[in-house]
């Protein structure tokens, strides 16, 4: 008998909580347009920002609102574009999936000199422009690992590596990256140029052993048209590049990266 | 007016919630990396806080001293909150929306947060009128929101630091709030009268 005027007592206290919880959800609930709920399950809820928005939910939202383009979220790619689109009853473009790329594989540079502050790359790039001789090269702190959301870059003999596997396309790396080494490319990228530097060729030999000289080798192999040195280095427009690889093969550096097709890994 | 105003300033400065009872320290960790998603964490518990002083006060007072039922005031209390905090949150997001985008993201953790129990316990046990329970509730809300921000002031300092690598990350970050509790000790010998 003890236990059961408690037990009745909570049991009752519960029932109506419950009940005041259940009225109350009815009572205030929000009408919330569903293509908002149903293009948010699609979406791959990494919450990246990548879309410019806070999160996969606020991207949705804006989507219905009519104040953000269908075709936003890369790390969901084509995929989810054309769902979305079904959902909002429109025609979506494909959407080219893209990936970030680090335009420096300049390990073992020379260095300007020992930077001992604040382990991020922005401090660093105010103090002469980062340690390295190169002005255009990775620092090496890892400002873009540290935003990543994905742990899909990895710093490596002083320069940042992308793990393509990993990475979703958002662009948070592009944007803290002082030096504005990463790109985001397509991600059916074949070939790209490991180098960020304007310098000449003299100078670039001089630091480096993987800077772009602006030889005009690539240039010259291209068939079509694609690569360009622009000054002293070498830029790929990847919507000409039709995947020969001539470029890479010629290049004297070694700084024309080819990459396993569709999943853009560096070939060894 | 007087006892008022003593119990508010013990609440906030001497028996500070996080620095002296230690009480919600996993909000007080888990948030403080930006001052103001602190400062927003603060406002929820300073919200959730004074209102579930009040309603614990009145279920203990009302159902469960006439019936007996004082030694299960942890349970009731647990289940008082919860649907408290889920009632609020519902009327927030019909009714005031702004504060609801605020406070949303903060009002579920503060479900299962030990600091608001604590304060409706300790209420009970210090044997608080309605009014004192209120005052009490929100003022030690407000310590934890002080703290809260202080620390993620000094939290923002840490992440420019250069530390050995083996502190680096959250055991810097633990010592540093035992730092400020010790400063905190201080207050300790604060007396008015």
């Amino acid at each position: 008998m003890e236990i059961l005027i408690p037990a009745l007592w909570f049991a009752l206290l519960g029932g109506v909580f419950g009940i005041i919880l259940a009225i109350a959800s009815k009572v205030f609930a929000v009408k919330v347009d569903e293509r908002v709920s149903s293009i948010n399950e699609i979406l791959p809820g990494a919450n990246c920002g990548g879309c410019g928005y806070a999160g996969c939910s606020a991207y949705a939202e804006a989507v219905v609102r009519g104040e953000a383009p269908i075709g936003a979220c890369n790390a969901g790619g084509n995929a989810v574009a054309q769902k979305m689109a079904e959902i909002m009853g429109e025609v979506a473009e494909n959407v080219v999936e893209k990936r970030a790329f680090v335009l420096c594989h300049g390990e073992g540079g020379t260095m300007k000199y020992i930077y001992e502050g604040a382990p991020d790359c922005v401090s660093a790039a105010r103090l002469g422009g980062g340690s390295r001789q190169c002005q255009y090269g990775c620092i090496g702190l890892g400002s873009c690992a540290s935003v990543c959301d994905c742990d899909a870059i990895e710093i490596k003999g002083g320069v940042a590596h992308i793990l393509p596997e990993k990475c979703i396309g958002c662009g948070k790396c592009v944007n803290i990256c002082p030096k504005n080494l990463i790109k985001l490319l397509p991600e059916s990228t074949v070939c790209y140029v490991g180098c960020n530097s304007a310098d000449k060729g003299s100078a670039v030999r001089s630091y480096c052993k993987a800077g772009c000289i602006g030889c005009k080798m690539c240039e010259k192999v291209c068939e079509v048209g694609a690569i360009k040195a622009d000054g002293a280095l070498a830029v790929i427009d990847q919507s000409l590049c039709i995947g020969c690889k001539r470029c890479a093969e010629k290049c004297p550096r070694k700084i024309i990266k080819v990459t396993k097709n569709g999943i853009c890994k560096i070939e060894e | 007016m007087f006892d008022i105003f003593m119990l508010m300033l013990s609440a906030i400065l001497i028996e500070n919630f996080i620095f002296s009872k230690f009480m919600g320290c996993c909000p007080f960790l888990g948030v403080s990396e930006k001052p103001d998603t602190a400062l927003g964490m603060g406002c929820a518990v300073t919200f959730v806080m004074t209102l579930a002083s009040a309603v614990t006060w009145g279920v203990y007072r009302y159902i469960l001293v006439p019936f007996g039922l004082e030694y299960l005031k942890t349970i009731a209390f647990i289940l008082v909150i919860a649907a408290l905090v889920q009632f609020i949150e519902m009327f927030l997001k019909r009714f005031v929306p702004a504060l609801y985008s605020a406070l949303g993201i903060f009002l579920p953790l503060i479900t299962t947060n030990c600091a608001v129990l604590g304060a409706a316990l300790l209420n009970i046990q210090n044997e608080y009128s309605f009014i004192e329970s209120v005052v009490y509730g929100f003022s030690a809300a407000l310590g934890f929101t002080l703290a809260i921000v202080i620390f993620a002031g000094i939290r923002q300092r840490l992440v420019l630091a250069n530390p050995p690598k083996s502190f680096s990350g959250f055991p810097l970050i633990l010592i540093a709030a035992g730092l400020a509790a010790m400063a905190f000790a201080g207050f300790a010998g604060l007396s008015i009268s």
